[in-house]
């Protein structure tokens, strides 16, 4: 692990690009977006290397402020965008920012799919369990009772567990952790840059603006007091009872596994055509050499009789 | 199947069905990319593709929608590939938020309807013209539309090749449409030797990175699009940007856009239209048909001059940008226009629209949507009832 220097993160910002940035004080998607910034310096991937796709939603605005490859797409679709870059493409590092709205609600098909194929994309989903951007309707990750523009006698919907979701549709690498862990979350950034396959990052992000209005919580830092309480890194996690786990969410890596990739699957198809085209050309070439030398032996013949 | 495709003999004429002829088209004008979804009467686009691309080590994906599929060949073409995706009604109405974004962002690429009747799931195997004003007006904002629109086998490989190279040249989605029926029929087809192939390619920025401006606006409104990962890191939104591509809400920028936009569509008709006129010189009846209708259109002028009635055919090749200014000329010394086609009235107002004569000016229309084709005779028969 590299030594992280202080400020690295204004190295990845884009200077052209005219400040203040769209989100509310306390919001946590900047913190997010520097432990990323952090996570890329320490593994060493060159921005010109890397694409940020993202979907639209105020976890959405993030890639117009970094100086990489950067894509802001249409609501729900941006690991659908990616999946295009990815594979017409594969020595790029193609990351998706999401918000969970635009990776549950209108984008879930991509995502399940995305990881059905276990594509190499690194997918971070930001989860403040809302529609921030619209003014805080409820989304899938809306918890059950809690309350949301849209929902105004509280949400009557359960939600969805999306590092759940991405484990089952077959992503090779899951992981969860929140807008207050940013150490751990540079790590688990990292962890997920470097692995070949479908990577999904749920970060739990506070907003004490959209979200927060609505159920009575509208101090980031109470906010982020509730991600250190609520969460337990995994090793514990698992040796808990049902009973103790009871409103509580694991963090941490989830699921590390090898599955083979989509993009080298497909180079791996490309390269029997290859072989083929190789083997039917030498092929062809012994053909015509033996034609030559029974051509020449029948010439030797003939002389050979006169 | 077991065609060899890559090594047809191309100084033979070759039997091809119309799908076929649009994948051998985007072969030949440099596929790289293509993502679909399933959909009849396109499909066989896809599976040809699907068999050719990997020996050649070019990308096919199915995506798992219609949304995707157009998503993926954007992103597919922002790495530099001339991309591709091909659908019908039902999948194109899913495409058009993406179509807008590519239209936005101006990012080359190709998308074939092969149209069915409709609305909704319609009629999957049978042919209608019900798609044309979606072509110009399906994605939400005002924005340019090219549609390009064969109308035999040999004219949908050519219009392929067409469509991506003006994609290329005016770096933006085009349309090719087919009808059902040319999408399914086989005909004869000569295809060009390679070499003899004009293919366009994109222009790419020359200036060092930190003087890219990829939307930079000049005097042909076309500016030069860099690749992801050559460099030059730059921002593609759908909102509404600036030149370097960052949002903006300023009135100048924004007008300075969407003018862009249209422009380099407007200040380049010559390039983009193509019409036939089909003895017109002394054309007193014109007919105006587009696609599968104007064969059958084209064979009833035939006939009704062996009769030595002075019928003529106006077919445009490109339906948009609607051809203004030349359907006008076409029609203005004929005394009445029938405008043939399968559906309640699409192009018949555009026809109305540039040919507005005042009084004198007659319409005739021949419209047919019940999933069966405009025939010859039903064209002759229009005009003796009005004659
Ligand atoms: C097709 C479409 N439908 C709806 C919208 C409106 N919209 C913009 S952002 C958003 C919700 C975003 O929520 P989320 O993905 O959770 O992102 P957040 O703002 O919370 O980061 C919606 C519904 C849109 N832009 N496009
Ligand atoms: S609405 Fe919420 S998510 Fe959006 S910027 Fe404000 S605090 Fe952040
Ligand atoms: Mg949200």
């Amino acid at each position: 692990m590299k030594n992280i220097p202080q400020k690295v993160a204004h190295r990845y910002l884009r200077h052209d690009k005219k400040f203040p940035h769209v989100w509310c004080p306390g919001c946590g998607i900047g913190t997010i977006l520097g432990d990323f910034l952090r996570a890329v310096y320490s593994s060493g991937i060159k921005k010109d290397d890397i694409v940020m796709v993202s979907g639209i939603g105020c976890s959405g605005r993030m890639p117009v402020y970094v100086d990489f490859n950067t894509l802001h797409t249409t609501h729900g679709r941006a690991i659908a965008f990616a999946t295009g870059i990815k594979f017409s493409e594969p020595r790029l590092k193609v990351v998706v920012i999401t918000g969970d709205g635009d990776a549950a609600a209108i984008g879930g098909n991509h995502l399940i799919h995305a990881a059905r194929r276990n594509i190499d994309l690194t997918v971070i989903i930001i989860n403040n369990n809302i529609y921030g951007m619209t003014g805080g309707q409820a989304s899938p990750t809306t918890p059950l009772g809690d309350y949301a523009t849209t929902a105004p006698y509280g949400s009557i919907e359960p939600k969805f567990d999306l590092c759940d979701l991405a484990e089952s549709a077959g992503a090779s690498f899951v992981a969860r952790t929140t807008a207050y862990h940013t150490v751990e979350a540079r790590q688990i950034f990292e962890a997920a840059l470097n692995k070949k396959g479908c990577s999904v990052v749920e970060t739990i992000a506070q907003c004490p603006v959209s979200y927060g209005k609505m159920n009575n919580q509208t101090s980031a830092i109470e906010m982020l007091k509730w991600q250190k309480k609520h969460t337990i890194p995994v090793k514990q996690y698992r040796k808990l009872d049902t009973e103790k786990k009871q409103g509580k969410l694991v963090r941490g890596i989830l699921v590390d596994k090898d599955r083979k990739e989509f993009t080298a699957r497909y180079d791996e198809l490309v390269a029997q055509f290859n072989k083929k085209k190789d083997s039917s050309e030498s092929e062809k070439r012994s053909e015509e050499k033996k034609h030559d030398e029974t051509k020449e032996k029948a010439k030797k013949e003939k002389q050979e009789k006169k | 199947m077991s065609t060899d495709r890559a090594n047809i003999d191309r100084d033979k004429p070759v039997l091809l069905q119309g799908n076929e002829a649009v994948a051998l088209g985007a072969l030949d004008a440099g596929l790289e990319f293509f993502g679909g979804y399933p959909i009849t009467p396109s499909s066989e686009i896809a599976e040809i593709l699907s068999q050719e691309m990997p020996k050649s080590g070019n990308k096919f994906i199915q995506m798992e929608d219609e949304l995707s599929s157009m998503a993926s060949i954007i992103g597919a073409s922002l790495t530099g590939k001339k991309s591709m995706t091909a659908t019908s009604g039902p999948g194109f109405s899913l495409m058009q938020e993406n179509i807008g974004y590519g239209m936005m962002t101006e990012v080359p690429c190709v998308v074939v309807n092969v149209q069915r009747g409709g609305p909704s799931t319609g009629l999957p195997t049978k042919p209608s013209q019900g798609d044309l004003m979606q072509a110009r007006w399906g994605t939400h904002g005002d924005h340019p539309s090219i549609t390009l629109y064969p109308d035999s086998v040999q004219e949908a490989y050519e219009l392929t090749i067409r469509a991506f190279n003006l994609a290329e040249k005016y770096r933006t989605p085009v349309f090719l449409f087919l009808d059902e029926m040319i999408g399914h029929m086989r005909e004869s087809v000569h295809l060009p030797k390679k070499k003899d192939l004009e293919i366009i390619n994109r222009i790419n920025p020359t200036v060092p990175p930190e003087w890219y401006k990829h939307f930079k606006n000049n005097p042909k409104y076309i500016s030069p699009l860099a690749s992801y990962g050559q460099g030059y890191r730059f921002h593609v939104t759908g909102l509404t940007h600036d030149e370097k591509g960052f949002p903006t809400n300023k009135k100048e920028e924004i007008q300075a856009k969407m003018d862009k936009l249209k422009k380099k569509i407007t200040n380049n008709l010559d390039d983009l239209i193509q019409v036939e006129a089909f003895h017109m010189d002394d054309a007193e009846v014109a007919v105006f048909a587009a696609g599968l209708v104007a064969r059958s259109a084209k064979e009833a002028v035939i006939r009704a001059r062996e009769q030595n009635q002075k019928i003529g055919l106006v077919r445009p090749l490109t339906i948009w940008p609607f051809p203004d200014n030349e359907v006008e000329r076409m029609l203005s010394s004929t005394q009445m226009t029938l405008i043939a086609e399968m559906n309640q009235g699409q192009l018949i107002n555009e026809v109305k629209r540039v040919t507005y004569y005042g009084e004198h000016a007659k319409y005739i229309k021949l419209q047919r949507y019940d999933g069966t084709l405009i025939t010859p005779e039903d064209i002759l028969q229009r005009i003796s009832e009005v004659l």
